[in-house]
């Protein structure tokens, strides 16, 4: 097993390699597929990448919470939290199907 | 907003480049963050997150339609955690 960490470098050499733009306009690409998919949860709205994944929000409620090291009671404010659901084709590429 | 809406956006913002190339590199991106996690690798991208891949024990399972046992096996899931700009950008009641 790899223990490769991927980063947005690599990515924009993929995409100058493979689609043959500039590496300048690949790594610009690469910053404004992510800078939309940012923008676009940041407006509530689902990304649905198929083959890939889907970024959603939720709505999570108040709820009472509590500091694990003094045992004390805090309020957690309602929250909007990101939400990963992999796709059954990635799920099945990981596990070698 | 689906992948091809996406392109559409990127196609927009470049106005120098066909679509069906940036169409190739949406897939290309995802892709290479796909096969990387298929090898068992991470991803990290900064102000988006970070992907990498968890374990799950193998455990006994039960078809909730028959109730009978059944065992899943270990397997390999993709785990995505948000970076700090993406999380304070959804959490919009934050700011």
């Amino acid at each position: 097993m790899s223990s490769k960490t991927l980063t947005r470098m690599d990515l924009a050499d993929a995409v100058y390699r493979e689609v043959g733009t500039s590496r300048k306009e690949a790594a610009e690409v690469v910053d404004a597929t992510f800078e939309e998919i940012i923008k676009t949860v940041g407006r509530g709205e689902t990304v649905k990448l198929s083959n890939f994944a889907t970024f959603s929000v939720r709505s999570k409620r108040a709820r009472m919470g509590r500091n694990p090291k003094t045992g004390e009671e805090v309020p957690i404010t309602p929250r909007k939290v990101l939400v990963f659901k992999a796709s059954h084709n990635l799920k099945d590429k990981m596990n070698g199907k | 907003m689906t992948k091809s809406e996406l392109v559409q956006r990127l196609a927009h913002a470049f106005p120098g480049l066909h679509a069906v190339d940036l169409d190739r590199a949406v897939n290309v991106i995802f892709d290479e963050i796909s096969m990387t996690l298929a090898e068992g690798g991470r991803a990290e991208l900064r102000g988006f997150g970070s992907f990498s891949v968890r374990h799950r024990a193998p455990r006994k399972g039960r078809n909730p339609r028959t109730g009978a046992a059944v065992s899943v096996p270990a397997k390999k899931v993709p785990y995505f955690k948000a970076g700090k700009e993406l999380r304070e950008r959804v959490d919009t009641a934050k700011k």
